[in-house]
């Protein structure tokens, strides 16, 4: 029964970790994985001495961390609001709505951006009332990553706080009474029994976006940027679809995204060991 | 028991209540003015600003345009295609993976569980993954988009963790009375885990049904395209004109407009019917997802 499993991974998934080699090689189709020429770290070594190179890793930096700054607190605020409702009905009304751009497709999501954004477009029409000039968004290199975040945030809110939702289901109700009875507002009760119960949840969820730290979602990227905006838009995995697959630069667009990979598990493993130290919450 | 409310508690409720209105607002707008343009009269919608609060007078021409597409309409068949082949496809195999790494008894369990925990973490990158593909030769076939993603590890992860629920008994109670692991997996344990499943089948769905990075790179044939890759020519690259071809240069401009908006509704409405029947499983399923593997 495992065979078909086991298959599948093997070949979709170790075959290509095998495949990364061609990071070491020259590697061109006649000659095959095997038959191409290893060139050791040549391609790492132009990588770091490309001009690319710091600004392609400052754009991933900068949207990692505008994504873990603004991006990641905002479903456990909305969670943590959800909660305070006493109506059922206006509850669940809200998670209906909240949870429904995620299930939109991300081309339909970029084409409304567009739209939306371009000259003429309503949010582009609203920004004239307040007195800014009409103008397409997505051509200024210096608005790219909000229209980015806050379009992450946009999609992914009400999706990203389920998992908070079903952690405060399971906090116990007797300690609200608790707090109740001792008379605290509850805006107390949020910040010492909601907030503690959720916490080894938040740890997890935060260990895992560190180990995705720099997988920076350039599906949407490439939707998005255009050669006007690679100065801030340009990331370190667009830049290996470019290379790799519209220039075929096959071995060098590998070297790239094996380094991104290494850095990840890095990561990741750093953030557990952290945070098992600090707080005691682990993914292992 | 009944609480009194202090008047910070009020103002606490009432803040609340606010931010979610705005918030309710704020992501329920944008779908409205799809809505909303997409039966607007293209003449009309080109020469208004801002904000639409209802259809500027009524036309279902865009609608009529978009269904005598031929390229939508491939592209709509392709992707039911790539969505029953490549599901059932996916729910068959990941049952398949998650009965057996659930059961206590199987030799080399936790080495199995590793190895395709690490996947999550670590991984070849696209360009490797792009000349396995083409080595198994499914470039250019609707099976590029379905065979290399038959598994997805987070959802087998879910999986085994709601199948390691069903209780042990009656799996041994089936074996006595002559049960192989097909019928006990079959017959009992999918059976019982339907909230999952349902949860499996959404997930699964939105990924056929969205997906289109992977056959913009495995497919070179046009008329392979998934409705996705249409949807991109007319939403990003902007492209209409192969479906106003025929009307006046202004016309054209003009009705593109609003098929943009009707293309949206069309590739969107779909799922978007399909998702709240599931959704009161969503908090269960992420819940047994959260489990640690």
């Amino acid at each position: 029964m495992m065979i078909p499993v086991i298959a599948y991974y093997v070949i979709f998934h170790y075959a290509p970790m095998y495949g990364a080699v061609i990071a070491f090689k020259e590697y061109t189709p006649i000659k095959g994985i095997i038959g191409s020429e290893w060139v050791g770290l040549r391609h790492f070594q132009d990588f770091f001495g490309s001009y690319y190179f710091w600004r392609i890793l400052k754009n991933t930096v900068i949207i990692s961390l505008y994504a873990l700054c603004f991006e990641f607190p905002m479903p456990i605020i909305l969670a943590i609001l959800i909660n305070e409702l006493r109506n059922r009905k206006f509850q669940r009304f809200v998670q209906t709505v909240t949870y429904m751009p995620y299930f939109i497709s991300l081309i339909v999501i970029c084409g409304m951006i567009k739209d939306f954004t371009n000259s003429g477009g309503i949010i582009n029409t609203l920004f004239t009332y307040l007195g800014f000039d009409d103008k397409a968004m997505l051509q200024k290199p210096e608005m790219f990553r909000s229209i980015y975040i806050l379009s992450e945030i946009w999609q992914k809110i009400g999706w990203e706080s389920i998992i908070y939702i079903a952690a405060l289901m399971s906090i116990d109700q007797e300690q609200y009474e608790a707090a109740r009875i001792d008379g605290a507002s509850r805006w107390k009760q949020i910040w010492n029994i909601t907030l503690p119960g959720i916490l080894p949840t938040i740890v997890i969820m935060f260990i895992l976006r560190m180990g995705n730290m720099l997988n920076v979602g350039f599906e949407k990227i490439i939707l998005l940027y255009n050669p006007s905006t690679y100065d801030t838009a340009d990331v370190i995995s667009s830049f290996v679809y470019r290379k790799g697959l519209l220039e075929f630069g096959w071995s060098y667009s590998s070297a790239v995204g094996l380094f991104n990979s290494v850095i990840n598990l890095t990561l990741l493993i750093l953030a557990n060991k952290i945070s098992r130290r600090v707080s005691e919450n682990s993914l292992w | 028991m009944t609480t009194r409310y202090g008047a910070g508690d009020w103002i606490f409720t009432i803040l609340v209540h606010t931010v979610l209105i705005l918030l309710v607002i704020v992501t329920l707008y944008p779908l409205l003015y799809v809505i909303f343009a997409s039966l607007s009269d293209a003449g009309q919608l080109i020469s208004h600003k801002g904000l639409l609060m209802k259809p500027l007078g009524f036309s279902l021409d865009a609608y009529k345009s978009v269904f005598d597409n031929p390229a939508i309409l491939k592209g709509y068949r392709n992707t039911l295609f790539i969505l029953v082949c490549g599901v059932t496809l996916n729910l068959l195999v990941t049952s398949l993976g998650a009965y057996v790494l659930s059961r206590k008894n199987v030799l080399w369990n936790k080495v199995f569980i590793f190895v395709i925990v690490l996947t999550m973490f670590f991984s070849g990158g696209l360009i490797p993954l792009y000349l396995v593909v083409k080595g198994v030769g499914l470039i250019d076939s609707l099976w590029a988009t379905i065979i290399p993603f038959t598994v997805n590890t987070f959802n087998l992860i879910i999986m085994r963790t709601a199948f390691q629920a069903v209780p042990e008994s009656l799996e041994e109670s089936a074996k006595m009375d002559g049960a192989n692991h097909f019928t006990i997996l079959f017959k009992i344990i999918i059976p019982l885990s339907m909230p999952v499943i349902a949860v499996m089948i959404l997930y699964y769905s939105v990924e056929k049904w969205n997906g289109w990075f992977y056959a913009s790179i495995f497919l070179k044939d046009r008329e392979l395209f998934p409705l996705q890759l249409i949807l991109r020519e007319i939403l990003i690259a902007n492209n209409t004109d192969t479906m106003s071809s025929g009307a006046a240069a202004a016309e054209q401009f003009q009705i593109g407009e609003t098929i943009k908006y009707a293309t949206i509704m069309v590739a969107s409405v779909p799922i978007l019917v399909l998702y709240p029947f599931v959704q009161k499983y969503f908090v269960k399923g992420v819940m047994i997802g959260a489990v640690k593997g």
